[in-house]
């Protein structure tokens, strides 16, 4: 046992080693870059479920119900739930468990808080990585709960597979539903509270909003002829996906399986239209990109003298230099 | 690279309701930098020790105004330590009489507030338990 290291122990499914590492992922310590390059290799097969919306929708007791029903399934279970740090102390209350009592003293379930640590976006900074370690540890479902999103937090899109976006009736006309670019990012929708009066109103909404970025009866010219078309009909034989509208109560899981199975169909669907390994694949570039775009800035001030990068801001702040300029004589010169 | 957070865990174990003293609690711990998880009501031992797990958490905070405290803290602490967490740090709020006091310290509580206790204190003792 000694001689484990922390991400064997955490393969070995040893829970506290589990938390540990998590705790040094979010700090970002050598250790954790460690940890998570021995584990890398086992990562890649968890299904990676995004849930985000506006605050109060009931995230977390969505996320509670879908894990109760993966759960029967007898799949195993990681939650990363995202609350945001106060842009002043620093300091958080992370409250997403309290929905989540259900899933107490169940071993196949994992919960994770996190704290946004002043990152914009939904996320924070090492989610991504936490997930990686979930996802190596043997969880087949990874669900990650975003900061309360209104229009713009649409990292999660990048991170999860499957997207679910949740909505509740009576939150905003459809004008909000328009300029939503969050709504764009949804793999599903969840209509929650869908035991509230106004539900029929949001469901309109989405529709609606959905019909103009996927028409579902649109017209072509076929030999020249105008025809109609029918998306369904279309969507059937096409790589195209058009979000499902799902009504769910989570307080007492109404709809919940139904939402679940739209989450299971649309990565059905990713697999068998290749859709999973772009997904993967767009993700794994932007994570090299990231790290090769620090490693790189570490390597540029690790080898410039750090008087040398104040007297040429000095410069600059004199407006003898302008910042163009710097950046290309600092590159070039390095080169040289 | 960044600073390390302290990451306190806020739970109500047993049966009384009354949540106002954790909330206020939690929040002047949030106000203070920490990051604090909060669990919610009628919490068991058991369900307090796997949260302070998962969440790996350096202090445990137990809010109790049904007078149970003599059963529950130690409760606590043993499933702890069982978990292999024996070195977080458990606090007790609430009504706790003062001949009970010294007891539930010698069971290794690292600190025990009443009514009327300010958060600063609170706050202060953490920080210097976790040192």
């Amino acid at each position: 046992m000694a001689h484990m290291t922390l991400a064997e122990s955490v393969l070995s499914g040893d829970r506290l080693a589990l938390a540990r590492l998590l705790t040094h992922v979010e700090g970002d310590s050598p250790e954790a870059r460690a940890a998570l390059a021995e584990l890398f290799s086992y990562s890649g097969r968890a299904h990676l479920v995004g849930i985000t919306g506006a605050p109060g929708t009931g995230k977390s007791s969505l996320v509670n119900q879908l894990a109760l029903h993966f759960r029967k399934q007898e799949k195993r279970v990681a939650i990363v739930a995202v609350d945001p740090s106060s842009p002043f102390t620093g300091g958080a209350v992370l409250g997403d468990r309290v929905r989540m009592r259900d899933l107490s003293g169940d071993a196949g379930v994992f919960i994770r808080s996190m704290a946004s640590r002043g990152s914009l976006g939904g996320l924070a900074q090492t989610t991504a990585a936490m997930t990686l370690v979930f996802d190596a540890a043997g969880f087949e479902i990874v669900m990650i709960e975003t900061v309360g999103a209104g229009q713009n937090e649409v990292n999660i899109a990048r991170l999860a597979h499957t997207t679910v976006v949740v909505e509740a009736p009576g939150l905003g006309d459809d004008i909000q539903a328009i300029k939503a670019g969050i709504l764009e990012i949804a793999d599903v929708l969840a209509i929650n509270k869908a035991d509230r009066p106004g539900v029929e109103n949001t469901e309109k909404a989405l529709r609606s909003m959905l019909e103009l970025a996927h028409p579902t009866r649109k017209k072509f010219l076929h030999h020249g002829r105008p025809m109609i078309a029918d998306a369904a009909a279309e969507a059937a034989d096409s790589r195209l996906w058009i979000p499902p509208i799902c009504r769910t109560v989570a307080t007492d899981g109404k709809g919940v399986e139904g939402l679940a199975a739209a989450i299971a169909l649309h990565a059905a669907h990713l697999r068998s239209t290749g859709g999973w390994n772009l997904r993967e694949r767009e993700r794994l570039r932007s994570e090299v990109e990231a790290l090769l775009r620090e490693a790189l800035v570490r390597r540029f001030h690790a080898e410039l003298s750090g008087e040398t990068f104040e007297s040429v801001i000095q410069n600059i702040f004199e407006r003898k230099l302008s910042p163009w300029e710097a950046v290309r004589t600092l590159v070039n010169d390095r080169q040289a | 690279m960044t600073e390390r957070k302290i990451r306190v865990l806020v739970a109500k174990p047993g049966l009384d309701g009354h949540d106002r003293g954790a909330k206020v609690v939690a929040r002047a711990l949030r106000d203070a930098g920490m990051e604090v998880i909060y669990t919610g009501l009628r919490q068991t031992p058991e369900m307090i020790a796997e949260a302070a797990l998962q969440e790996d958490v350096d202090v445990v905070g137990l809010s109790i105004l049904s007078g149970a405290h003599m059963a529950l803290a130690p409760r606590v602490l043993e499933l702890l330590k069982a978990n292999g967490q024996g070195q977080v740090r458990v606090f007790v709020g609430g009504i706790v009489p003062d001949e009970d006091v010294p007891r539930l310290r010698e069971m290794g509580v690292s600190g025990i507030y009443g009514p009327g206790a300010s958060t600063e204190d609170i706050i202060r003792e953490i920080r210097d338990a976790i040192q």
